[in-house]
């Protein structure tokens, strides 16, 4: 298949590595469609406090990149929304993408936020964690991009719980406002058993009803909708019959005329479609009519609802037996197209015991259908049913209806496992029938082929299994026997399977019709299946619910569409769980009811249906669970007309190249460990919920409060690794630790004089920096670490502190008080990203994360479906962000070809000169809606505006920022030829880009515009001062005006740029990044020191998951040297540099010649890796038995007598790191130990592994390996650094002796090999930093341009850096940062030219003496001395801080658009002409 | 003019990337404080030239103040501290001038401290109006001249 590529990529999820890959992807030169399932953008950073190890505050490293993406033209978020389906291949993929509503049209919405305002609703704000309330109408937080808000009308949990998922809250609604008909209407909908199921539905919205759950009692549901049925009946109306718009040709026929079938049929028959129903029974209604007695579901009441299906046109044929009288054959002969299986389960279970063949042993179901074709008309005598469910309850009562003298139910568990209704226990016992717990029958009894009765045996309940059930046992020699005239077992049922084989269904081991779970399709082409006789037994509404999805399977295969595309398989989340506080109780109206002497002889009603009060009464019982109430305030409020209750959702398609994945994770919930408390102590909160505590946006402004009191706490816990590396998540979130050092450390320094401490098993700070950020948190910040596992909290009563305990250095046991615990909780793969892989078909590993290969991690198992960021495993932002760069440069790979095809350029006019002219400004003064408008008096500031100097023109706006305002702005520019333009509105950080972009439409150059912030310096902030607010936004209009006639236009100029890289090293990092620059079709020079390619990689056989290294090094390096666009250079150094992005100029000395060239290219990547240390102790290189882990995983693979002669064997951890020469975790170290000492054990399972450690550092989904590895018998004993290991040389044998922490004694062995994890460190790079003038950390690594945000690039643009030459790490993430690299590097190399210039410093030559002071003020050291002795600046580097041109003795630099005339301009406006005299 | 019902003018230069940030936040959250404050926006307080601050001064401020990101912090590296310096160099000069110190002031906030911009401007406004009006503006008012 050759069709061309799409040059577009859809990315899912919005946080940081979707919004990082997104911004990648454009400037990569293709076109994004950003899919976030939430209202807004900015995932979990934008809930951060701060960020380690920087401190960072989150909010403001990220707002800039929200507004990039906001702003960028080649960008369509889709918010709100959702990834259906995927099809096609790489390079054509075709997504299905649901819009949910938002309710409010993005076009309109300003963002004002007056419905926020106004909206009556509270609900729990999620991005606050539950802190805060929000309203209904909202956005997430105040920098929110899109600003578009959003109206969440969540369905609530009643409506989820509904296998057809009934619209209960507005029926019932509807009700309790007595609009009866509307109510009917609404349920008929999507089911034509109102009648039926308002009577003997098991009603499983009523369980998970949150009155029921949280206050009292659930709402009678079932019980409201018969209400409206019968009242509908009572009023002597029929069943208004829909009118079927279209009709169509094609025949289906339905084989069972039960709920399943016939609401299949209904379904069928209103989309047009001729049904035929075939019954085998006399009768239609299936279970519903021989199944259930008439004193629950009078015939008529059934017949009443089949008979609106039959006005439908559905023909019901009844006393067709399927198999016999009719096949799959005769249908189709008789011309249909479609069949819907739903013959049910009619078959009783036998109970497989001695008698069952005697004379009076009546089968339950067979027993209820007799009875209900009027084929048995009484009994006499006792009666015993056997079983639990509802089929016995219906037995026994119709037995006592039918004359039995009495009747008694035997059941082998206790009431509380009994399967039943409850109602329906009741109303048994009530009407006399007794019930006989924990017995089993053994054998039935009989004389004369007659029963006599049945013999039982005790049985107990076991203890509760795995699953939560408690199994009946039979108690020995408890046999008893019970008299019976009549036995009716009621077990259960079953299928025919005989027949359902011989038609042809592949059949389940339990006896039942496979079929899809999701469409109902069976083995036999165009045969669907549902029902019971899938399902086995279940609810009547279960069948409806298959009959309905039936339904739509068979249109869809009738049309010849896809008939899984769009739907999605259910799952009980229930988004609303949160009750207002404060509701009063109010217990559920009852169920009148027959009397008990009056119902017991007769098959008459038992439940006599509520009258309209009572009805009424109970349903404003509801709590109305939404989000929304449709009150419709906010549409009234909203000046923009944005709000629209009716926005309907769409379902788009979208055709796009690849797809990247970043859908995030979920934060594990620490309800599910009862044993902190969480949940049941208000003082016990969870990590997130503190960092937002923290947040200046939090629920407390930042000030940490205890939630149970608001005192502030003194003394505060963090406990580690809840919900992680226990038995349910045994992998590490590779975060917590961190983020819990980083908390304890903010709250300190909120805080003086708290205490923070935090309880942990091993630190784990593996990242860049991290160490040091732990080492400070300890020294300089006096954060307590203790390690110990707590394994409770116990909470004070009276003061709600909270108590733990746990052991000190010493072993003693310690109780310690605190004011509040911080459960740190792990990371999840998220539930959204597990159901959105399994309909895009995208592999999960076992621990739900996105499965992919170690040396391909960002690749997921669907080809040109790649992932980034937590969901592929737990990790960091800088990971994070470094991924998502990775996977754009896997997708720029992909679609090089198609790279720019689908980029929109604005077309922009010819800018008008304005040189030499006089300053004619215009102003436009925005209302915002009322948010300036109801607090400044904005006509008077128009006005005002006129009177000013320069000012030719002036107006008001509503709106100044829509899009009708932007098209009339350009009309004044034109009409009034002004050629300054001012916008007195918002803040110039959001909205000048836009204002900007107008005003250069319109011809006029971009820095001819200038912003008055009277919204949020004004109106927002003097609400209450009218006047004042009026008089200072006259002050700031004035002070714009004074500024821009200073304004002139200026001009970024362009550069062209060298379409080609240069990697500096050849190892696994060089070499994948210069693949990866190929890929997306540059050329590259590979740089390497050595003579050959490979780096440190040659010396690494395995990963710890067994993977080939060698093999892959070798697969990779011919890749590398096939390739015609790299340019192999060994054996070569760079010894010159120059140049800026895009430009730059490498000289290179290439041995054994020692020959110079010249390299011409547009950006750096720098990859020069890292070594291992050669240890200076513990004997290394005095004894031969002292290795490094590479030297004895060299042994380990290379001498395969190695192994077996290692009796023992001993590694020692942190050589070389985390010491005061290095300061830092050299990360790989723990895992490579383990890999090792596996390796060994599998070898040589009889040697002994010893490792010292300070802490294991086995991050993210290492930690398995761990567990593995102390189960495999390694020993793990930790050392102390003051107190390290000592290895000596005792006549010729290695002693190593140590502390052993939990027996307190020092021990000495002696090892046949000593194993040093010695420190990683950097390749010599000293020279290499200074030519290309980028930093290096103090241990020798480089320094990227921002630890979180810009992990590879360095500040200098154009310059990169991966691998072991950032900082230790793994082959697998070296790979994925030496992709990142390529992917930043593709940005540069994508564009034709750059533009330079702009908001830069500009040198008056003149003026400038020479005297170096800009020099060395310049941050970035931008500014030489040129050959004329004149200080210059090169636009392309200056970053425009303007610290130069404030330094400037001889005022020979300007800052552009900050000129000093216009700051001072500024300052002198701050009065008017008359103000200070006045 | 009286110096009873004093309403000072206070010019705040703030930078770009955090407190003129923060002062849209405030903005955003509503929080409310005195309206004497004008803002001047610069993309790094590390622009705040000594000129600038005494110019304000000259055109009648009674209060002049710098606020820039937090210390270490800065967009631009170390702009923020250059700013710390000219601050003090130019109190210092307030104070030998004998205009008083106490009417320039250089603060640092982070993007996320909307509440710690409406703080500062409280603060600020307060002690400005202890201070009573700039002897600039006085002097001004007495000669009944003009300041534009």
């Amino acid at each position: 298949m050759t069709q061309e590529k799409k040059g577009s990529v859809l990315v899912v999820g919005g946080g940081i590595g979707g919004m990082q890959a997104a911004l990648d992807l454009t400037e990569s030169g293709f076109k994004v469609y950003l899919l976030e399932k939430g209202a807004n953008i900015g995932g979990t950073m934008s809930q951060l406090d701060k960020t380690f190890p920087t401190n960072d505050c989150s909010m403001c490293i990220m707002s800039p990149k929200l507004v990039e993406v906001a702003r960028d033209p080649n960008i369509e978020l889709i918010t709100h929304a959702d990834l259906m389906s995927l099809e096609g291949e790489p390079g054509n993929f075709t997504a299905t993408v649901a819009r949910h509503t938002k309710r409010v049209d993005p076009e309109k919405c300003t963002g004002c936020g007056l419905c926020t305002q106004n909206c009556p609703l509270e609900v729990l704000s999620e991005y606050n964690e539950g802190e805060t309330g929000r309203s209904a109408i909202y956005i997430n937080y105040p920098q929110a991009v899109p600003s578009t808000y959003v109206i969440d009308k969540e369905d609530p949990p009643c409506a989820i719980a509904c296998p057809v998922h009934l619209d209960v809250r507005e029926y019932v609604g509807l009700i309790a406002e007595g609009r009866y008909e509307e109510s009917l209407a609404i349920i008929r909908k999507k089911l034509p058993f109102p009648s039926v199921c308002g009577r003997i539905c098991s009603h499983p919205c009523e369980t998970m009803c949150l009155r029921g759950r949280k206050v009292d009692e659930p709402i009678a549901i079932a019980a409201l909708k018969r209400f409206v049925a019968d009242y509908e009946e009572a009023s002597g109306k029929p069943i208004p019959i829909p009118v079927v718009r279209e009709k169509r040709e094609e025949k289906v026929a339905v084989i069972g005329a039960g709920p399943a079938g016939l609401t299949c049929a209904n379904d069928l028959a209103l989309k047009g479609y001729q049904v035929h129903v075939f019954e085998k029974l006399p009768v239609a209604g299936g279970m519903l009519a021989v199944g259930i007695p008439d004193y629950r579901l009078p015939r008529k009441v059934l017949d009443k609802e089949i008979d609106a299906i039959r006005a439908l046109g559905v023909e019901i044929h009844t006393g067709v037996a399927f198999g016999e009288d009719k096949t799959f054959e005769d249908l189709e002969n008789e011309g249909f197209k479609a069949v819907f299986f739903a013959a049910g389960a009619h078959r009783n279970q036998t109970l497989n015991i001695p008698g069952e063949e005697l004379e009076g042993v009546l089968p339950g179901v067979d027993f209820l259908r007799d009875l209900n074709l009027g084929k048995l008309n009484s009994l006499k005598g006792h009666v015993v049913v056997i079983g639990g469910g509802n089929v016995a309850m219906d037995a026994a009562r119709s037995a006592l209806r039918a004359g039995a003298d009495s009747v008694e139910i035997c059941y082998r568990r206790s009431r509380k496992e009994m399967p039943a209704n409850e109602e329906e226990i009741e109303e048994a016992l009530e009407e006399g029938i007794s019930i006989r717990y924990l017995v089993a029958p053994v054998a039935i009894e009989g004389k004369n082929g007659k029963v006599t009765g049945v013999k039982f045996v005790r049985m107990r309940l076991s203890e509760e299994d795995a699953t939560g059930r408690r199994r009946p046992i039979p108690v020995k020699g408890s046999e008893f026997s019970v008299e019976a005239d009549v036995v009716i077992p009621a077990i259960g049922q079953s299928t025919d399977v005989s027949l359902l084989e011989s038609l042809g269904f592949k059949m389940s081991r339990r006896g039942t019709v496979v079929a899809d779970e999701l469409t109902l399709e069976t083995n036999l082409p165009g045969v669907f299946a549902g029902g019971d006789l899938v399902t086995g037994p279940a609810m009547a509404i279960d069948a409806m619910a298959a009959g309905k999805r039936a339904a739509v399977s068979i249109e869809r295969y009738l049309k010849g569409q896809d008939l899984k595309a769009g739907r999605e398989l259910e799952e009980t989340f229930f988004p609303v769980e949160d009750v207002r506080e404060g509701i009063e109780k109010e217990p559920r109206v009852p169920m009148p009811e027959k009397e008990v002497a009056q119902r017991i002889r007769t098959f008459e009603e038992v439940q006599l249906g509520f009258t309209e009060e009572m009805a009424i009464q109970e349903a404003k019982r509801c709590l109305s669970c939404r989000r929304c109430l449709g009150c419709g305030v906010c549409a009234d409020v909203c000046e923009a007309d944005a709000i629209d209750y009716t926005i309907p959702p769409t379902v788009d398609r979208i055709q796009v190249g690849a797809v990247i994945l970043s859908p995030g994770f979920d934060e594990y919930n620490p309800l599910h460990k009862g044993e902190y408390g969480y949940g049941r102590y208000p003082n016990v909160v969870s990590s997130i919920e503190f960092e937002r505590m923290l947040s200046a946006t939090g629920p407390y402004s930042s000030t940490v409060m205890r939630p149970s009191d608001g005192d502030i706490p003194q003394k505060i816990a963090f406990i580690q690794c809840v919900g992680s590396r226990d038995t349910d998540h045994p992998y590490c979130s590779s975060v917590c630790c961190m983020y819990a050092t980083k908390e304890a450390i903010i709250a300190k320094e909120h805080l003086e004089g708290i205490e923070t401490t935090i309880f942990y098993m091993d630190i784990r700070a593996f990242g860049k920096g991290f160490d040091a950020y732990y080492e400070r948190a300890k020294t300089q910040f006096g954060v307590k670490f203790v390690r110990s596992m707590i394994s409770r909290v116990v909470e004070d009563p009276g003061t709600k502190d909270l108590i733990l305990t746990y052991q000190d250095e010493d072993g003693n046991l310690v109780h310690e008080t605190f004011q509040m615990v911080v459960l740190s909780v792990g990371l999840e793969a998220s539930r959204e990203a597990r159901k959105l892989s399994r309909r895009i078909g995208v592999d999960l590993n076992e621990h739900g994360f996105c499965d992919t290969h170690p040396f391909t991690p960002v690749s997921t198992s669907r080809p040109g479906v790649f992932v980034c960021g937590a969901f592929q495993g737990p990790k960091d932002i800088p990971e994070t962000v470094s991924q998502a760069s990775s996977a754009v440069a896997y997708a720029a790979g992909l679609l090089a070809e198609a790279r720019g095809k689908e980029l929109v350029h604005e077309e922009i006019p010819e800018e008008i000169s304005v040189e030499g002219q006089e300053p004619r400004i215009g102003v436009f003064v925005c209302h915002c809606g009322v948010n300036i408008g109801s607090v400044v008096d904005v006509p008077a500031v128009r006005d005002y505006a006129k009177t000013l100097p320069h000012v030719v023109y002036a107006e008001d706006n509503l709106f100044t920022c829509s899009q009708d305002t932007q098209d009339h702005i350009k009309e004044m520019i034109e009409e009034h030829k002004l050629n300054r333009v001012i916008v007195a509105s918002c803040s110039p950080r959001t909205h000048e880009p836009l204002f900007q972009s107008t005003i250069r439409q319109a011809g006029l150059n971009k820095y001819l515009f200038e912003m008055a912030n009277i919204r949020d310096q004004c109106s927002w902030v003097h609400m209450h001062m009218h006047s004042e607010s009026t008089e200072k936004a006259k002050d700031l209009v004035r002070m714009a005006v004074a500024s821009a006639k200073e304004l002139v236009p200026l001009h970024e100029k362009t550069l062209p740029i060298i379409k080609k890289g240069l990697v500096i090293g050849g190892g696994v990092a060089g070499m994948t990044a210069a693949l990866k620059l190929s890929e997306q079709g540059y050329e590259v020079f590979l740089v390497e020191k050595e003579p050959q390619l490979g780096g440190n990689l040659k010396n690494i056989h395995f990963t710890i998951e067994g993977k080939d290294v060698q093999a892959f090094l070798s697969n990779l390096i011919q890749q590398v040297e096939e390739d015609e666009r790299i340019h192999v250079i060994t054996n070569a150094l760079v010894v010159d540099f120059s140049g800026t992005q895009g430009n730059f100029s490498t000289g290179i000395m290439v041995a054994p010649g020692m020959y110079y060239r010249k390299l011409e290219h547009g950006v750096v990547i720098v990859a020069t890796g890292g070594e291992e240390l050669k240890p200076d102790e513990y004997l290394y290189g005095q004894n031969e038995h002292v290795m490094t882990q590479l030297e004895f995983e060299k042994k380990l693979v290379e001498e395969p007598q190695f192994s077996l002669g290692q009796n023992t064997v001993v590694m020692i951890q942190c050589v070389g790191s985390r010491d005061e020469e290095r300061p830092y975790c050299s990360r790989v170290c723990c895992s490579t130990a383990i890999k090792n000492a596996l390796r060994l054990k599998d070898k040589n399972p009889d040697a002994q592994v010893m490792v010292l450690y300070r802490d294991i550092r086995t991050y993210g989904l290492m930690e398995p390996y761990y567990r593995e590895a102390r189960r495999r018998g390694i020993v793990f004993v930790r050392y102390d650094v003051k107190d390290k290991p000592v290895v000596e040389e005792k006549d010729g044998r290695l002693t190593v002796t140590f502390f052993e922490p939990l027996i307190k004694r020092r021990i000495t062995v002696h090892p046949d090999t000593l194993v040093l994890s010695s420190a990683t460190i950097p390749r010599e790079n000293e020279e290499l930093a200074l030519m290309l003038k980028v930093p290096r950390m103090a241990d020798g690594f480089f320094l990227e341009a921002h630890m979180k945000l810009r992990p590879v690039d360095f500040a200098t643009d154009g310059i990169y850096v991966c691998g072991l030459a950032h900082s230790p790490k793994t082959i697998s993430e070296s790979i994925a940062q030496a992709a990142a690299a390529a992917a930043r590097a593709g940005t540069i190399l994508a564009r034709d030219s750059i533009s330079v210039g702009g908001v830069v410093a500009v040198v008056e030559e003149e003026k400038c003496a020479a005297c170096l002071t800009c020099v060395r003020a310049c941050p970035y050291s931008v500014p030489v001395i040129n050959e004329r002795g004149k200080a210059e600046i090169d636009p392309i580097k200056c970053h425009g801080c303007g610290v130069c041109a404030a330094e400037c003795p001889g005022k020979a630099i300007e800052l552009q658009y900050f000129r000093d005339v216009q700051v001072i301009a500024k300052c002198d406006a701050i009065y008017d002409e008359n103000e200070v005299a006045a | 003019m009286s110096e009873e019902g004093f309403e000072p003018k206070i010019v705040a230069f703030c930078c770009h990337y955090c407190a003129y940030t923060a002062a849209d936040l405030a903005g955003s959250m509503r929080l409310q404080y005195p309206p004497n404050v004008r803002i001047i926006r610069l993309p790094c307080t590390g622009k705040v030239d000594v000129l600038h601050l005494l110019r304000a001064f000259e055109d009648g401020a009674d209060g002049v103040y710098v606020a820039g990101c937090m210390e270490g912090d800065c967009h631009f590296i170390n702009g923020n501290f250059r700013a710390k310096k000219r601050v003090q160099y130019a109190k210092k000069l307030l104070d030998e001038i004998g205009f008083g110190g106490d009417r320039l002031e250089m603060f640092n906030m982070s993007a996320a401290m909307g509440p710690r911009f409406a703080e500062v401007a409280r603060k600020m406004v307060e002690r400005i109006k202890k201070l009573g009006p700039s002897p600039i503006k006085k002097a001004k008012a007495q000669k009944g001249g003009d300041v534009s």
